[in-house]
C-alpha cells in the first residue's frame, strides 16, 4: 500500500518554486513547456492526429478521477467504465431526445454521475479492498448488459447505439472540428486539472488522505469517514463521467459494447502506470492505454495484446510507483547525492 | 571457554536507517548471556541481525564459522532457534501443530515424539491443551509454546526476545526457572534480550548493555549487578 | 418440480467448478495477500494442453494427469518467475502484473489454439448408471471429482510434513523461516498446487461450455465472487459460496432473469449479502488493534 506522506503527495504542478541546488526551479518552467506544446498541437498535427490528442486528454480525465478514488483515498474501483458509460449516454441521450447542445449537456452530466458516484459510494465503502473491487466491478459487467436491455431502447438506442453529430467551431472560426473540439477539451482538462489540484491540497484532500492511511485515526479525530469516502467517490465519478460525456461528443457515437470491462480495467492500468496518488500521473497513464495499444499492434498482428501484456508487466518491473514516481525517485537521488547516509536511533 | 557465538563490528538496517552502529558482543559455550538496555537500544534488531531477519554488515561467528551471509533458514539449521518477540505463535494451529512446526528440521519421527514428550515435562500446561487452537492461550502459554517450538529444533543456541513482556511475576518466574534447567540439562547456550533487568541479571552469567545501537558496558551479572551506576538507571535504586 | 430440481442440480455441478477455482484463489490469497486474477486463464491454457494430448490419441486418464502436472510447474514456474523477482511493490502494481498476466495468457492461447470452439469430451457417461434423468453424467462427474480432490488436499494439508510447512508459511512467515522451513518455496508449491486445481476445473467446465481462449472469463467472476462471499480467508468458505452462487445462478438465469442478465443479478446479490456481511459469510471477522 502507498506510504507516502501527506506532504509528497503533492502535484508536480506546484505554484511555489522548489529551489534547487542551482537556484532557480524547474517546475514552473516544465510547466510553461507542456502548456505551450499542448497549444501548439492543433495547428501542427493532422486532424486525425488531433483527434488522438483530444481522446488523450478525456482519457486523463477518466483516469485523474479514479486517481482521486484509489490513489488518494486508496478505494479499489473496477467499475469506472460504468461511470464513463454513464456521462456517455447522458450526453447522447440528452442531444438526441432532448436537442440539448453538446455543452449544455456537460453540467447535467457532472450532476448525475456526482450523484450516482455519491450514492453509490455511500453503502458501497462499507466494503474494503477486494470485496469492493467486486461490487465495483459487477457494476462495470452490468453495464453494457443494461444498457442492451429491451426496457431500455427506446432512450439507449439498444445495440445500434446513437450517432451524434460533431459540433462545429463557432462563430465561424476558422478551425477544423477536431481542431475546435481539442481546444474546447484542453480548456475543460486544464480547469478539471487545475480544480483537482486544489481540491486535494484542501481540506477534503488531506481528509481523503488520512481515510487512506489510518481510517480509524482518522475517524477518532473528527473526520465524517462515510461522508468524505462518498464525497470522494461521487467527485471521481464525476470527473470520469465528465470525460465520458466529452468522449461521446468527440467520437459522435455511443454503444453498448463499448463499455465492456475493459475500459474500467484500463483506467485502472493508467492509474498505476502514471503514478498513484498524482494528478500529472493521469497524462501520462491516459497516454499509455491510448498508444501502446497501437504499438503493440505495430509489433505483432497475431497478438497484440500479448506484446501489450509484456509492456504491462514490464512497466510493473521497472516503475512499480508508476511513471510520476520514477521520476520523483530520480529527482530525490540527484539532489541527495553527495550527502550522507543518514543516522537512524 | 570458547565462545559459541562471536559478532564483531555488527551493523544492521532498517531500509536506509541504521539501528545498530557496530556493536560487539559474545556468547560462551554452554552459558547464559544476556543483552539488556532501554526501548529503542537495538535488542531486538540484534537478534533480527543474528538471524538474518534484517540487513546486517559485520562478522557473526556461530561455533567458528561465518554465518551473517547466511539466510534465516540455514541458520536456523546450523543450530540456532530464536524465539521471536511478539512470540511468533501460529494463531490458526493446534498447540501440537506449532510444536510440530518447530521440528520441521527433524529428520525422525521418534525423535519429534520424544522431544514433544520433553517440552510437555518442561510445561505441563502444554499437554493439558494440546489439541486447543494455540491463538487462544493465554500469554504466558504462549511463551511457552514459543519455547517449546524453539526448543524442538535441539538447537545449540537459543535467542530469546524478551520473554517476560507482558507476563505476571509468578509466570516470569516460572519461565525463567524452565530456562535455567534447560540450559543444564539440554547444554543450551541461552542469548537472552530483556528490558527486566533484575530478573535477567539474575538468571545470566555475562551480561552486555546496548545504549542506542552501541554496546557501552559488559561483565558478569554478579558485576553488573553490584555496578551503582546501574542499579540507578535501570533498577531504580 | 422436477425441472426446478433439475436446475438445483445443474446449479449445484457449476457451483462446483466455481467452488474448485475459488478454492484456488483462497489458497494464494491465503499466503501471498494478493487475488490470482490470472487463475482462470491459467486453468484455461492448461486445459488447452488436454486438448491437445487427447488429439493426439492419448487416453483421457493419461491426458488428463500430464494437464494436471502441467498445471502445477506452470504455475509454480510463474510465481517463480514472475512474482517473486517482482519484490515489494505496491499491491496495485501487482494486480496489473496480474492483469497482464491475464492478458498475456489469454493472447498466447488464442494465437497457438485459435479463437474456434472446439468441443471437448468428458470422461464421464452422459447418462447416470441407473437412469435418472434428474442429473447427467457428467454434472455427477464433476461433483464427485471435486470433492475428491477437495478430500485430498485437505488430507495433505492437514496430515502430511509438507502441508504442515505450507499452512505455517502461509500463516506466519517469519515463524515459519526460524523453524528452518524454506518458505518461499513453500509459497512456489503452493502456486503449483493452485494452478493444479484450477486445471481440474478447467477440464471440468470445458465439455461444458465449449474449449476457447475466453472460456474461463466468467468462471473466473464467479469464482471470485464464491471466494468473496465464503470469506477470502476461509478456503472452505469458498466450497460453500460456489456451491450457493453456482445455484443462484442457474436458477436466476432459468426463472428470473434470462442468460444475459443473470450475471448481473448473481453480483448483485452477492454484494447484497457482502453488504450485510462484510466480511462475508464464514469470514473472520479481523480485529484490528489500532
Amino acid at each position: 500500500m502507498s506510504t507516502l506522506p501527506v506532504a509528497s503527495s503533492q502535484p508536480s504542478r506546484s505554484a511555489a518554486p522548489t529551489a534547487t541546488a542551482a537556484g532557480w526551479s524547474w517546475r514552473p518552467v516544465a510547466l510553461g513547456a507542456l502548456v505551450l506544446a499542448a497549444l501548439a498541437v492543433p495547428f501542427v498535427l493532422t486532424d486525425y492526429r488531433i483527434f488522438l490528442a483530444t481522446m488523450t486528454l478525456i482519457t486523463a480525465i477518466a483516469v485523474l478521477g479514479l486517481n482521486m478514488l484509489v490513489g488518494y483515498n486508496g478505494q479499489l474501483s473496477l467499475g469506472h467504465g460504468a461511470l464513463y458509460a454513464l456521462g456517455a449516454y447522458v450526453t447522447a441521450v440528452l442531444m438526441e431526445h432532448g436537442g440539448f447542445a453538446w455543452w449544455a449537456t456537460l453540467p447535467v452530466s457532472a450532476v448525475v454521475c456526482f450523484a450516482f458516484g455519491f450514492l453509490f459510494g455511500w453503502p458501497a465503502l462499507r466494503l474494503k479492498g477486494h470485496y469492493l473491487a467486486l461490487a465495483t466491478f459487477a457494476l462495470a459487467l452490468a453495464t453494457p448488459q443494461l444498457l442492451k436491455h429491451k426496457a431500455l431502447e427506446p432512450w439507449t438506442g439498444g445495440v445500434q447505439g446513437i450517432t451524434l453529430l460533431k459540433p462545429e467551431a463557432p462563430f465561424g472560426l476558422e478551425l477544423s472540428a477536431d481542431q475546435w473540439l481539442y481546444l474546447v477539451v484542453l480548456a475543460m482538462a486544464g480547469f478539471l486539472f487545475l480544480c483537482a489540484w486544489n481540491m486535494l491540497r484542501g481540506r477534503l484532500g488531506r481528509a481523503t488522505i488520512a481515510i487512506r492511511e489510518q481510517p480509524i485515526a482518522a475517524s477518532a479525530m473528527g473526520i465524517n469517514v462515510p461522508y468524505v469516502k462518498a464525497m470522494t467517490f461521487g467527485i471521481s465519478a464525476l470527473y470520469t463521467g465528465v470525460a465520458g460525456s466529452l468522449g461521446a461528443i468527440a467520437t459522435a457515437f455511443v454503444a453498448p459494447d463499448s463499455f465492456g470491462m475493459f475500459v474500467s480495467i484500463f483506467f485502472l492500468v493508467g492509474v498505476v502506470v502514471g503514478g498513484l496518488g498524482t494528478i500529472s500521473g493521469a497524462l501520462v497513464g491516459a497516454a499509455f492505454i491510448q498508444f501502446i495499444p497501437n504499438v503493440a499492434d505495430q509489433i505483432s498482428k497475431s497478438a497484440p495484446s500479448a506484446i501489450f501484456a509484456g509492456f504491462l508487466i514490464l512497466c510493473m518491473f521497472l516503475m512499480p510507483q508508476g511513471f510520476v514516481g520514477l521520476v520523483r525517485d530520480g529527482l530525490r537521488r540527484l539532489r541527495t547525492r553527495g550527502q550522507r547516509p543518514r543516522r537512524g536511533d | 571457554m570458547a565462545a559459541l557465538l562471536e559478532a564483531k563490528n555488527v551493523e544492521a538496517f532498517y531500509g536506509p536507517t541504521r539501528v545498530l552502529k557496530g556493536i560487539d558482543f559474545e556468547v560462551a559455550e554452554g552459558g547464559i548471556t544476556t543483552i539488556l538496555g532501554a526501548n529503542g537500544a537495538g535488542k531486538t534488531s540484534t537478534l533480527r541481525a543474528l538471524s538474518g531477519l534484517v540487513r546486517r554488515t559485520g562478522e557473526i561467528r556461530f561455533a567458528g564459522q561465518r554465518i551473517d551471509g547466511f539466510t534465516t533458514e540455514k541458520i536456523a539449521a546450523l543450530g540456532i532457534a530464536h524465539v521471536p518477540d511478539g512470540r511468533g505463535t501460529l494463531v490458526n494451529m493446534t498447540v501440537e501443530e506449532n510444536l510440530r512446526v518447530g521440528a520441521y528440521l527433524c529428520r525422525s519421527k521418534q525423535v519429534v515424539e520424544e522431544g514433544m514428550e520433553r517440552m510437555f515435562g518442561y510445561f505441563p500446561r502444554l499437554r493439558e491443551r494440546r489439541q486447543q487452537q494455540a491463538g487462544t492461550l493465554s500469554g504466558g502459554e504462549q511463551q511457552m509454546l514459543a519455547i517449546s517450538r524453539a526448543l524442538m529444533q535441539r538447537p545449540k543456541l537459543l535467542l530469546m526476545d524478551e520473554p517476560s513482556f507482558g507476563l505476571a511475576p509468578l509466570i516470569i518466574r516460572e519461565i525463567f526457572d524452565i530456562m535455567r534447567v534447560v540450559n543444564k540439562q539440554e547444554g543450551v547456550g541461552i542469548l537472552l534480550v530483556e528490558q527486566n533487568v533484575a530478573r535477567a541479571l539474575d538468571l545470566a552469567d555475562h551480561a552486555w548493555l546496548l545504549e542506542t545501537g552501541s554496546t557501552v558496558m559488559s561483565g558478569t551479572a554478579k558485576e553488573l549487578r553490584d555496578n551503582e551506576q546501574i542499579r540507578r538507571s535501570y533498577l531504580g535504586f | 418440480m422436477y425441472s426446478l430440481l433439475q436446475q438445483l442440480a445443474s446449479g449445484i455441478a457449476m457451483g462446483a467448478i466455481y467452488a474448485c477455482l475459488g478454492l484456488a484463489l483462497v489458497m494464494i490469497y491465503q499466503s501471498t495477500h494478493h487475488i490470482n486474477f490470472a487463475q482462470g486463464e491459467m486453468a484455461m491454457f492448461s486445459t488447452f494442453i488436454a486438448f491437445l494430448l487427447l488429439k493426439w490419441g492419448l487416453p483421457y486418464w493419461a491426458a488428463g494427469l500430464i494437464t494436471l502436472a502441467f498445471g502445477f510447474v506452470a504455475g509454480f514456474a510463474i510465481e517463480r518467475l514472475v512474482l517473486r523477482p517482482l519484490g515489494e511493490v505496491p499491491e496495485l502494481s501487482v494486480i496489473v502484473v496480474f492483469i497482464g498476466l491475464f492478458v498475456g495468457i489469454n493472447s498466447l492461447a488464442g494465437w497457438i489454439f485459435g479463437h474456434q470452439l472446439e468441443p471437448f469430451p468428458s470422461p464421464f457417461p452422459d447418462k447416470v448408471p441407473g437412469g435418472t434423468t434428474l442429473i447427467s453424467g457428467h454434472e455427477l462427474g464433476t461433483v464427485v471429482v471435486v470433492l475428491l480432490v477437495m478430500a485430498i488436499l485437505y488430507a495433505f494439508l492437514r496430515f502430511t510434513k509438507v502441508g504442515l510447512a505450507m499452512r505455517a508459511s502461509a500463516e506466519n512467515p517469519v515463524s515459519s523461516r526460524l523453524a528452518g522451513i524454506p518458505v518461499s518455496l513453500m509459497l512456489s508449491l503452493g502456486w503449483g498446487l493452485s494452478a493444479l486445481i484450477g486445471a481440474v476445473a478447467g477440464l471440468m467446465v470445458a465439455p461444458v461450455v465449449f474449449l476457447e481462449p475466453n472460456m474461463m472469463g466468467g468462471v473466473l467472476i464467479y469464482a471470485f465472487a464464491a471466494a468473496l462471499l465464503g470469506g477470502i480467508d476461509n478456503p472452505w468458505g469458498a466450497v460453500a459460496g460456489g456451491l450457493i452462487v453456482g445455484v443462484i445462478e442457474n436458477l436466476a438465469g432459468t426463472y428470473v432473469v434470462g442468460t444475459e442478465l443473470k450475471l448481473s443479478l448473481a453480483l448483485v446479490l452477492i454484494v447484497g449479502v457482502l453488504l450485510i456481511r462484510p466480511s462475508g459469510i464464514f469470514g473472520r471477522k479481523l480485529v484490528v488493534r489500532v
